[in-house]
């Protein structure tokens, strides 16, 4: 049975929303122009592919269904309270496949020493063996020669199909300019990892495993979505706000406008980690107080998630808001728009035809450059304790859980490591292709060398 | 200048009294008092007599805005807005859960936030323009494509990893310094040095980069081609005009924040086991102290908005055309 959570739903509506803007965009030559030197850059490139990639987990991840369970007495089936996604199906032994405890990346044996019983009666301690990683070798004298034949082989089969998807891209992207030998290289090096992480994964725990024993891979590929959330949903809260009233201050002037520079004054003077803290503290006791409003742990961790990313589009739309305040200011003392007036066009269209398309390119440039650090935010608010819900995977939760093992000895460093790593690589895609974009599309940049 | 000040204070009285209204609605309208008074004693098993006399001990058992019981100027002052929110005006923030008065927390616990702080606003504020100018003077060059490169690498970087990374470096690898902990005088600097740097490093990426572009668009301008041609080496250019004409934006972007120095970092302080008024805010948070987040919050916009008025104050010094008035 298909389950469409809020954030599903979230997601869906920016979806479309995405498409039906590219859509137009791709009728209209002079809104493709920028995309066309975007499309030009190297490393935009690279990154876009990474990042596409991030976006294809997120969204399996959002596909949710909650799996029917075979009920004996007949009648209505029964569904089984958990809520999973296609993700979660498409990796079901790494979910499925939980150790003890602890356990290093690629390990055979768990990592704290365990009394066993041996057959004779007789008791030691030793390091106890996985229940699943390198559980098919019966000598582990052999682990590293075949890890090595795994990784090798995996890696092998991954350049293979990357040279494949290569092929059927280039005859594709031919004529586009696009930065063919970069995007192959990236796509090759792209293809041999997962090939070798997806051969390896199959039979060792590639990242290891967490406290409760669950593979940190499945915990990382997992978080992608939530950080992703957080980055995105985001938008949905601070775009409308900061369009309708920006240019609404800008445009209207006089007592619009002092209402709402206050608004935005008020809000932006409260240290933004405080009024999330306080909204976030004010939401708990909302939902902990309501316990009837959810019928799966899914779903109210799920609604935390929407009111964060609410929270956090409330508290940060106000310097988006003075950008276009201070452009449409600027704008509406143009002849266009003074000649617009004078022909006695209503203010409403002046509006929608002349304005808002003209600070469009803040508003793409102030999306982009804020999705990088509303994911990096994730995990700081999760660490004060104002972040997602406890029980979801994120980058937050994951640090947070590992952050405790930092004392032991020898130290649990992988979970840590993971996050950093993924949060390191999605952060720095997004980052990069940012800077990309912004240089596409700000007028004040020198653009005659771009030209030539 | 006195004039204008006291204008331009009395114009943030109505955005001080918007933040008050705000937390007030967002801490007793949003949930009432005896949502909280559940939640505090947990949601279960709970007793109406329990949440009666929770809200007594906090005084929370008044009408929010209007006491109609009471008679005479108590129908104002006797309602949890005016005795819980309207109250901080005159800094009086009320008294923490525990029952420690939150003002005398908030002046003892100032020191070891700015001990921290402080230091590393002014080491990185030398270090990301220092940087920045750098940068500006090997402009289109590999080494500046090399600085650049490295800034959005440091930026893409979470906040965390630098205090985790460093704290097992520094301290668990290398034993230079304790992990974490606190002391007043002279024996608190070996525990106040890897905080200091790690905020320093922590956001070296983003402020170098921002110096930079601000040096960039001065270096676009006439004036410093007037500077090159009459004969001025790139040194003294850059350093004679380029960073006094850049003073401005860069003034804008940092005196705001130096009444924040003193609310502390949250993360800094709680990994570093810091005294200061960002750990008692984490705490607050984690316990669950409505009061002293709210304390903080007010406190918070109250420093942001004399950091305005510094702002200000601050243009005027370096650039005599500004008059305030």
């Amino acid at each position: 049975m298909p389950v469409i959570l809020w954030s599903d739903a979230l997601v869906f509506l920016l979806l479309a929303a995405g498409i039906a803007c590219a859509w137009y965009v791709r009728q209209r030559e002079h809104l493709l122009l920028p995309w066309r030197r975007v499309a030009q850059s190297a490393t935009a490139m690279v990154s876009l592919l990474v990042l596409s990639l991030f976006l294809l987990v997120g969204l399996l991840d959002t596909l949710h269904f909650q799996a029917a369970l075979s009920e004996k007495n007949s009648g209505e089936t029964v569904y089984s309270p958990e809520v999973l996604s296609v993700f979660d199906l498409l990796v079901t032994p790494l979910r499925t496949q939980t150790e003890k405890t602890y356990s290093a990346p690629l390990a055979v044996a768990l990592y704290a020493k365990e009394s066993i019983e041996m057959p004779d009666g007789k008791v030691l301690r030793e390091y106890p063996r996985l229940r699943y990683g390198g559980a098919h070798l019966t000598d582990t004298q052999r682990q590293d020669s075949d890890i090595l034949w795994r990784g090798l082989t995996g890696a092998l089969a991954g350049l293979l199909a990357g040279l494949l998807i290569a092929l059927v891209g280039k005859r594709w992207l031919a004529q586009r300019g696009w930065p063919l030998r970069a995007l192959l290289i990236a796509t090759l090096i792209i293809a041999a990892i997962i090939g070798m992480t997806a051969k390896l994964a199959a039979a060792y725990h590639v990242l290891g495993t967490d406290k409760v024993g669950q593979d940190v891979l499945y915990l990382s590929l997992k978080s992608i979505r939530t950080g992703l959330i957080i980055g995105t949903v985001t938008t949905l809260v601070t775009l409308p706000l900061a369009l309708l009233l920006g240019i609404a201050a800008g445009y209207w002037r006089g007592r619009v406008d002092d209402v709402i520079q206050y608004i935005y004054t008020v809000l932006s003077s409260i240290p933004s980690v405080l009024l999330i803290a306080a909204a976030v503290l004010m939401m708990q006791v909302t939902i902990d107080t309501h316990p009837q409003w959810f019928d799966t742990s899914a779903s109210r961790a799920d609604l935390r998630l929407v009111f964060l990313c609410l929270i956090l589009g409330v508290t940060s739309w106000t310097g988006l808001c003075r950008l276009l305040r201070g452009e449409t200011l600027k704008l509406r003392e143009m002849e266009y728009i003074q000649a617009a007036q004078a022909f006695g066009v209503s203010s409403l269209r002046i509006l929608t035809r002349h304005i808002m398309p003209n600070v469009m390119h803040i508003v793409l440039i102030s999306l982009v450059m804020d999705f990088s650090g509303l994911v990096l935010a994730e995990a700081v608010l999760s660490y004060v304790g104002v972040g997602v819900d406890p029980s979801m995977i994120s980058f937050g939760t994951m640090i947070n859980g590992a952050r405790l093992e930092m004392g032991r000895e020898p130290m649990v460093w992988w979970a840590l490591a993971s996050a950093f790593g993924f949060m390191l690589v999605l952060v720095l895609a997004a980052n990069l292709f940012a800077d990309t974009v912004r240089d596409a599309f700000d007028p004040r940049l020198n653009r005659t060398e771009m030209v030539a | 200048m006195i004039a204008y000040l006291i204008r331009r204070i009395l114009y943030s009285l109505p955005i001080l009294v918007g933040v008050n209204l705000l937390t007030f609605a967002l801490f007793f309208v949003v949930n009432t008092p005896d949502d909280m008074a559940r939640m505090q004693l947990g949601i279960k098993r709970v007793t109406p007599d329990a949440i009666e006399k929770w809200k007594q001990q906090r005084g929370y058992d008044k009408p929010l805005l209007l006491n109609s019981a009471a008679s005479g100027t108590d129908k104002i002052t006797g309602t949890i807005f005016w005795q819980k929110s309207a109250s901080m005006f005159v800094l009086d923030f009320g008294y923490s859960d525990d029952g420690r008065s939150i003002g005398r927390e908030i002046t003892t616990r100032m020191g070891p936030s700015l001990a921290i702080a402080l230091p590393t606003f002014l080491i990185g504020l030398v270090a990301y323009v220092s940087f920045a100018l750098l940068m500006t003077l090997f402009r289109a060059t590999a080494l500046d494509m090399a600085g650049v490169a490295l800034c959005v690498l440091l930026m893409s970087v979470s906040g965390l990893f630098y205090i985790i990374g460093g704290q097992f470096v520094v301290s668990k690898l290398w034993h230079l310094v304790p992990i974490s902990g606190y002391d007043g005088g002279m024996g608190g600097f070996k525990f106040v040095v890897l905080p200091v740097v790690i905020g320093v490093i922590g956001s070296v990426g983003s402020s170098s980069r921002w110096y930079r572009t601000i040096f960039l668009e001065e270096i676009g301008k006439d004036y410093v081609r007037t500077a090159r041609a009459k004969g001025l080496s790139e040194l003294a250019v850059l350093f004679r005009h380029v960073l006094k004409n850049a003073m401005i934006p860069i003034l804008t972007g940092v005196v705001v924040i130096i009444p924040l120095l003193f609310m502390g970092s949250l993360l800094t302080e709680s990994f570093f086991g810091i005294p200061g008024l960002g750990s008692y805010t984490i705490d607050a948070i984690n316990a669950q102290d409505f009061s002293v987040v709210r304390a903080m919050v007010f406190l918070g916009s109250l420093l942001y908005i004399v950091g305005l008025i510094l702002t200000d104050i601050s243009y005027t010094i370096v650039d005599p055309r500004v008059r305030l008035s």
